[in-house]
């Protein structure tokens, strides 16, 4: 086809979205106006809730004389970042402060990029957990692509200024895991905020989650409806890209040749999965099983499309040499397991070990505890490689909960490493930051102080405010 | 608390107790838990499993064994609260999961000791992380009560309870609020009729029906309402430990302990003055329910502070396959404000204490068990390990279902099929 969904994204750029007569009868067409240029072709809006966010304004800052781990696996000992206009514009050894700067004497503690957790539920399934926050798993049918989780993020969630304090800077909210299409996920900018449009990290692409194994089986199984088994699930998800395949070539028809091919109807749960099929939205698969995990590997090469990152992944460790064969990144818990029978493999050596045997692996946490800690799993994992005799840096580990949570979101030219001409994403911790008493001193988002422990400078959300646990940590 | 302490005052040895050997361990950081403190280099002499000698220079008798600690830490075993250990292989499957039975006529008359598997995995899995001991909990069913709980030890002996019907547990947090019938009323009703039931055994049951328990409920509950075994209840709302410390007192001599307890730190004054210990995660610190409004990371402090005798849960993580984390959880305590010292009492002697064993377990000291791990630096660092665990005196294996899987899989590049690697 001569045209394809990176065109369309590129009229779009060019605020191109035009009607052609044989379309006029799609009515859910939108922004629809005329354009000379391309004046024969229908669009829609491919970003309909577009990001609000904003930093906020922070100093030119200078932080100096700290053991710097950069994310992108170096270690910098007596190091200086230097942080302008929200962006860092200088890191290294012996820098010069400039003019007016504050500087932060960070002599005996540490910096790395603010944590990058991949896999969080915060906002749709958030605190407290009562019935009407069950906001996370559209139950009701196997195939909900159309769905989308910042329609569920409720901003005021309790759990984001707590992770924040853990360091959180940057999270992926998905749609759970019951469904085999759970729908597009969303990166936000962890910021106290309104709306979720004022969270969303600007740009980084969508996303779509599915899941393996036993929970689509379960939850539709139970209902005497398809998927019941693993092998319904893998049908399930084939005759979906069946049909996607389908959707994209009316699609490209059409705008091959609007006269004789008048433009599908849209179809929200088509559109992320065409997406998917073009290369703009990234696969984030809830997996467990290695044998699984290979059925998938397989189903994207039938189909042409990439999966990005297998999630909970707790077999990874079996088929690292697949997974890096296929370019898919593996994020995990350190030694979380046993809840059902497809977690039953979990070794505490996963993460080290599908490293060192070549994959991209890094840290999750799926949970709004595990979160405020990612610092600390990723510790476990890496001395329980190290005790079996793996030989990984502490620079290495760190990019577990940076820079490769940022490479599986296709974010890590924007933060994720502490390198000039990134976002000022960063975390001062107290002590080495694979300690258990180490703790987030400043948290900086774009080069502004979000967090501040001594100062008590910290979010406190609508819910919180004026109950008994305000302000506590 | 019954069976195998009397067994052993009779002098009847334990199997793991028969099997202990001399050994002594020497060359590391003890950590006591006694008056003794820490010593920063010495060692611990242990003869048929208990402990004789703990000091910085220990006289080793000609042909015992010896353990080098290698400059890391010798501390007691971690003493786990609150677990399903050999209770739960998979927990989403009914057919490997005995913690709770929903559908049982009986609730306080079920045994765990009755479910109890000594050959669960997380046994082994708990073990090579430090975790000697721990109390095995039912989860509720039906009612607010739970069941009988037991003591347990890690070595996988087919005899690792070492104390059984050790206790009785009970919710009446909001989720007790809902099986007893929708209120926090109605499962305090419950709980004051099911005493009243149990305190007329068995006088009530021959001429009648109890108002809460059947006869064999009531029968099990007896122990807990003459004040011989503790009850424990799952309560977080400050309200509600309010309660329950005016149910404890109008109710002597029964023995309560508070678990869950996010808002204890409310009313920490008064569950010191009441002598009530309190079972909490200190890494709990979200409001994730209506019950738990004030949960926050200073609650550990808070309490210590207070007076209040804790000891920690991973209620945050699970009891069966992450209790082995218990160390991770005291060590945020510090983070947030607790000494070391009271944080590891607080995964060791202290929870002996609650269960009516800390002159036995929790301590390094003449006379005590000898369950000891040697630590390759601080065990509440999270990149640290044990590399000894001691049960009984007796040496443990430091392997598992998962250091094999793990050993399986380690070499890419082995030419050996994966299924024939062991």
């Amino acid at each position: 086809m001569s045209l394809d969904w990176k065109r369309w994204t590129a009229l779009l750029a060019m605020g191109a979205l035009a009607a052609c007569s044989g379309a006029e009868d799609n009515g859910e067409s939108q922004s629809v106006r005329e354009d000379d240029e391309a004046a024969e072709l229908v669009r829609f809006d491919l970003d309909p809730y577009p990001s609000t966010y904003s930093p906020q304004a922070g100093e030119t800052t200078f932080v100096t004389g700290a053991t710097i781990f950069d994310g992108a696996g170096n270690e910098i000992e007596n190091g200086d970042v230097l942080i302008e206009n929200g962006r860092i514009t200088a890191v290294g050894q012996g820098l010069e402060a400039p003019e007016g700067a504050v500087i932060v004497n960070a002599a005996g503690r540490f910096i790395t990029p603010g944590v990058i957790d991949i896999h969080s539920h915060l906002g749709d399934y958030p605190s407290p957990q009562v019935d009407a926050h069950s906001d996370g798993n559209e139950l009701t049918q196997p195939n909900t692509a159309e769905v989308w989780a910042e329609h569920s993020v409720w901003p005021q969630d309790p759990g984001f200024a707590r992770a924040l304090a853990g360091g959180v800077t940057t999270l992926h909210v998905l749609p759970g895991s019951g469904n085999l299409f759970g729908g597009r996920g969303i990166t936000l900018r962890n910021v106290a905020a309104r709306t979720v449009q004022d969270m969303k990290f600007p740009d980084a692409p969508y996303t779509l989650k599915m899941a393996c194994g036993e929970n689509p089986s379960r939850v539709y199984g139970s209902r005497g409806s398809s998927p019941a088994t693993d092998m319904g699930n893998m049908a399930g998800y084939r005759a979906s890209w069946i049909r996607a395949a389908d959707y994209r070539d009316s699609w490209n028809d059409h705008w091959d040749d609007p006269e004789n091919n008048p433009a599908p109807t849209r179809d929200l749960e088509l559109d992320t999965l065409m997406g998917v099929l073009e290369g703009e939205i990234l696969i984030q698969m809830h997996c467990y099983r290695a044998d699984q995990m290979a059925q998938v590997i397989d189903m994207s090469e039938e189909f042409g499309y990439q999966v990005t990152t297998f999630h909970h992944a707790v077999e990874a460790y079996k088929i690292p040499d697949l997974l890096a064969e296929a370019d898919i990144c593996a994020a995990v818990w350190a030694d979380w397991g046993g809840f059902k029978m497809e977690a039953y493999d979990t070794v505490r050596e996963n993460l080290a070990l599908t490293h060192t045997n070549g994959a991209c692996a890094m840290i999750h946490s799926d949970d709004a505890l595990g979160i405020q800690r990612l610092n600390q799993e990723v510790a476990k994992a890496l001395s329980d490689g190290r005790r079996m005799g793996l030989e990984i840096s502490d620079a290495e580990a760190v990019s577990w909960f940076t820079s490769n949570p940022a490479r599986a979101l296709g974010i890590a030219d924007e933060t994720g490493s502490i390198e000039a001409g990134n976002r000022a994403d960063i975390v001062i911790w107290s002590a080495h930051p694979f300690s258990t008493y180490a703790q987030a001193d400043h948290v900086y988002i774009d080069g502004a102080l979000m967090y501040d422990r001594a100062n008590d400078v910290q979010p406190v959300s609508d819910f919180d405010l004026g109950q008994i646990g305000e302000g506590d940590d | 608390m019954k069976t195998i302490i009397a067994l052993l005052a009779a002098g009847t040895a334990l199997t793991s107790a028969a099997a202990a050997q001399d050994l002594a361990i020497l060359n590391g950081r003890v950590i006591t838990n006694t008056d003794q403190g820490q010593i920063s280099s010495g060692g611990v002499l242990i003869r048929d499993g208990v402990i004789v000698s703990v000091g910085a220079n220990i006289d080793v008798p000609d042909g015992v064994d010896t353990i080098d600690a290698n400059g890391g830490w010798i501390t007691p075993g971690i003493f786990a609260p609150f677990t399903q250990l050999g209770l739960i292989e998979v927990a989403l499957e009914d057919t490997a999961n005995d913690a709770s039975a929903s559908e049982s006529e009986f609730s306080v008359a079920l045994d765990v000791a009755d479910s109890f598997n000594p050959n669960g995995t997380y046994i082994a899995t708990s073990r090579i992380e430090g975790v000697t001991r721990f109390a095995v909990v039912p989860s509720t069913g039906s009612t607010v009560f739970a069941g009988l709980g037991a003591l347990g030890d890690s070595s996988g002996d087919m005899d690792s309870l070492f104390d059984t019907q050790s206790f009785v547990f009970a919710d009446l947090s909001q989720s007790g609020a809902g099986s007893a019938g929708g209120s926090r009323s109605a499962a305090w009703a419950f709980l004051e009729a099911a005493f009243g039931d149990a305190r007329a055994y068995p006088g009530r049951y021959a001429s009648g029906q109890g108002d809460a328990l059947s006869r064999y409920d009531a029968a099990a509950l007896v122990d807990v309402v003459r004040g011989r075994i503790p009850l424990i209840l799952e309560v977080d709302r400050a309200a509600d430990i309010r309660r329950a410390i005016r149910f404890a007192e109008e109710n002597a001599p029964v023995q309560l302990v508070i678990f869950g307890a996010a808002e204890a730190w409310m009313v920490a004054g008064e569950l010191a003055e009441a002598g009530i210990p309190v079972l909490m995660d200190p890494m709990r610190n979200l409001p994730s329910s209506f019950d738990a409004l004030g949960s926050t990371l200073e609650a550990a402090a808070r309490l210590d502070a207070a007076g209040v005798r804790v000891a920690y849960t991973t209620q945050t993580a699970d009891g069966y396959f992450n209790a082995r984390l218990l160390p991770q959880h005291a060590g945020n305590a510090v983070t947030n404000g607790v000494s070391w010292e009271a944080a590891f009492r607080a995964i060791t002697l202290t929870p002996a204490e609650i269960f009516g064993v800390g002159d036995q377990y929790g301590a390094l000291a003449a006379g005590y068990m000898a369950d000891v791990v040697v630590w390759d630096g601080d065990p509440l660092e999270v990149m640290s390990a044990p590399t000894h665990v001691i049960i009984d005196g007796e040496e443990t294996e430091m392997s598992s279902r998962q250091t094999r899987l793990r050993d399986r899989y380690a070499d890419m590049d082995d030419t050996t099929p994966f299924g024939y690697r062991r």
